[in-house]
Formats: structure tokens, C-alpha cells, sequence
């Protein structure tokens, strides 16, 4: 995404060019909160119900979020599951092999804060954010498959928010409608949602 | 030959040792001194005990007790064979050449209490990351990032 970036980045030092920039953020924001493609980190339990996700009760294709087995294809890692001491550089190593902009889902317990092994434990990292910049937590063990896609829902708001040039935010619901927002059951909700 | 007989034999081959050994429901108690395991693990081989289930070990303070947990699939036997080596030589030899089985119990056991167990072919860590600095399960075993578990909880 250089080009993107280069003319972000162009287009915020001209005079007027914040309209176009606004107009191309909510583009980006719109396409990139559709296609949050998932790096199924799975190493325990949690694995299962990230699994589940994906499959035709759940069916997270409809939320445009399908799992991916290479970490270049991805934008969005779900670390489900224990990470060990040793496991740490392996899941850092994917992390960084993921292009940008890419977020972080910590899904279960022993993601959000070693859960079960909190205490007594010699082996298990407490929390993927000891490494990782996390963006969703969900807490559970496990969480149901409907706390992932509420979680993607989320996170699909905070990809709203971002801005193809880095350090600046955008307004919502400007030019396009928010991807996430408002939700089901809003009577002045606009279209854009999963409906 | 089935369990009698195994146990007959046993004890005339370690008679010191028969008051230990005792077989119910086709399962089986032999404790050896550690200087012999590989003797007795060696005759138990060749008497038809052709599957090692495990190798484990247990702190108990004073010493290591191990176990290895060896099986005949022809006499539907299994004997758990005990031994007992010193904290501070945990040394013992290794059972690798009899069963290809126990290359990496024995350094999983290696790994988790710094047991030594000679003549093994690759006695590396199995579990833990090469540099990780002693022994978790030892119960001595001490590490500023384990968090202990308050009384309250």
C-alpha cells in the first residue's frame, strides 16, 4: 500500500486536499472493514470454536472475515489460544509477517491474560499483549462463536476510525456508511450492514 | 507364561526384591535399585515385555523416584518398575537400547527434572526452549516469573 500511503501523505500537505482524503479514507475504511480476513492463530481450546466460526451455522464468509493460511493474506490475527514461552516467537514472527495495516483479536481468556495459568505457571505468557498491540479482547473460556463475530463487528468500527494517513482520524458516517454502525434494530440505520 | 509365572520368576531372580513385587489385576510393582535397572529392564525385555508405556519421574523431596511403565502384549501384563536415584548425581542409565521407545520420554523426564540419563543418544530438551536456565518440576525449583497464588483465592 506505498502508493496509498505516499499519496495519503501528499494529499494532507495540500491546501483542500483533506476533502479528497476524507472521500478516500472512508473508501479504504469501507473496503478494508469488509475483508478483515483472519490469521487463525489457534493453539488450544479456543481453536475449536474459531473452527466453528467459519463453518455454515456460523458462517463469518457473510461478514466478508474467511481464515487464511498464510499470514500475508490476512489483516486481522485471532489468538485463540494458551501462548507458551516458547510458542511466543513463532506467534510475534507471524504477526510481523502480516502486511499492513493489520489488528489484533485476543480471543478467550489465556489470550486476554493467561487465564487459567495465571498463577503457578512457569511456562505460559500472561496475556498475548505482553508482545502483541491487541485491539479486541474477548474474554470467555471459551467464547462462543457469536463473541468473535461481535468482536469483528468491533473491530470493524475501530477500522472506521483509522485514517490512510498515520495520526489522523476521520470522522464517522461522513461520505459512506460506517461499516458496523448503526446496529440491527437502529429504525435510521442506513444500509451497509450484513442485511 | 502368564502372571504366576512371571512373578515366580521375578522372585527367584531378585529374591530381595519379591516382597515388593506384588501383581493384581494382571498389573505389577517391581522396585530395583537404580544400579540395576538396566539389568532388570533388560530381563523383563527379553522375558516378553516388548512395549514401553512411560517414563516418568516424581519428586519427593529427598530422592527421584522413576517410573517406567513396561508392557507385554502377549501376556496382557503391565509392570510398573520403580527406582531411585539421588538429587544430587540424578544420574541413571539409560533404557534407549532396549526400547527405541524411551529416547524421547527420557528427555522429556531430562527436561522437567535434570535427570541424566546415561548413554542416551540425544539427550537434549524436548519441551522447553534450549536456554531455558533449570528444572520446572523439580520442587525446589524457583523462577521470578511464575506468579504464586494468593491464600485468598
Amino acid at each position: 500500500m506505498a502508493f496509498v500511503d505516499d499519496l495519503g501523505a501528499a494529499l494532507d500537505k495540500t491546501p483542500g486536499g483533506g476533502i479528497i482524503l476524507t472521500s478516500l479514507d472512508a473508501v479504504m475504511d469501507w473496503s478494508r472493514g469488509k475483508s478483515l480476513w483472519m490469521m487463525p492463530m489457534g493453539t488450544a481450546c479456543c481453536a475449536m470454536e474459531l473452527i466453528a466460526a467459519s463453518f455454515s451455522r456460523f458462517d463469518f464468509d457473510r461478514h466478508g472475515s474467511i481464515p487464511r493460511p498464510d499470514p500475508r493474506h490476512c489483516d486481522v490475527m485471532v489468538v485463540a489460544g494458551t501462548i507458551t514461552r516458547k510458542m511466543a516467537p513463532a506467534v510475534k514472527r507471524l504477526y510481523e509477517q502480516m502486511p499492513d495495516p493489520k489488528w489484533v483479536i485476543a480471543m478467550g481468556n489465556c489470550a486476554v491474560s493467561g487465564g487459567i495459568f495465571y498463577y503457578d505457571t512457569y511456562s505460559v505468557i500472561r496475556g498475548v499483549d505482553e508482545f502483541l498491540p491487541v485491539d479486541v479482547y474477548i474474554s470467555g473460556c471459551p467464547p462462543r462463536p457469536e463473541a468473535l463475530q461481535d468482536a469483528i463487528l468491533r473491530l470493524r468500527e475501530q477500522v472506521a476510525t483509522d485514517s490512510i494517513v498515520p495520526g489522523r482520524d476521520r470522522q464517522l458516517n461522513t461520505i459512506l456508511p460506517t461499516p458496523g454502525s448503526p446496529r440491527k434494530g437502529d429504525s435510521a440505520a442506513a444500509d451497509g450492514d450484513d442485511s | 507364561m502368564n502372571i504366576d509365572e512371571l512373578r515366580e520368576h521375578l522372585c527367584s531372580t531378585y529374591p530381595d526384591l519379591c516382597p515388593l513385587f506384588s501383581v493384581e489385576y494382571g498389573d505389577g510393582m517391581l522396585m530395583v535399585d537404580s544400579s540395576r535397572l538396566h539389568e532388570a529392564a533388560s530381563d523383563l525385555r527379553d522375558l516378553g515385555f516388548d512395549r514401553l508405556g512411560m517414563v516418568t519421574a516424581v519428586d519427593t523431596g529427598d530422592e527421584f523416584e522413576l517410573v517406567y511403565r513396561v508392557q507385554s502384549r502377549e501376556m496382557h501384563a503391565g509392570i510398573f518398575v520403580k527406582t531411585r536415584v539421588a538429587r544430587d548425581v540424578a544420574s541413571i542409565a539409560s533404557v534407549n537400547d532396549l526400547w527405541p521407545a524411551a529416547n524421547w520420554q527420557e528427555r522429556e523426564v531430562f527436561d522437567m527434572f535434570g535427570i541424566v540419563f546415561e548413554g542416551h543418544p540425544d539427550l537434549r530438551r524436548i519441551l522447553l526452549t534450549d536456554d531455558w536456565v533449570g528444572y520446572p518440576l523439580r520442587k525446589d525449583y524457583e523462577d521470578e516469573r511464575i506468579i504464586r497464588r494468593p491464600d485468598y483465592i
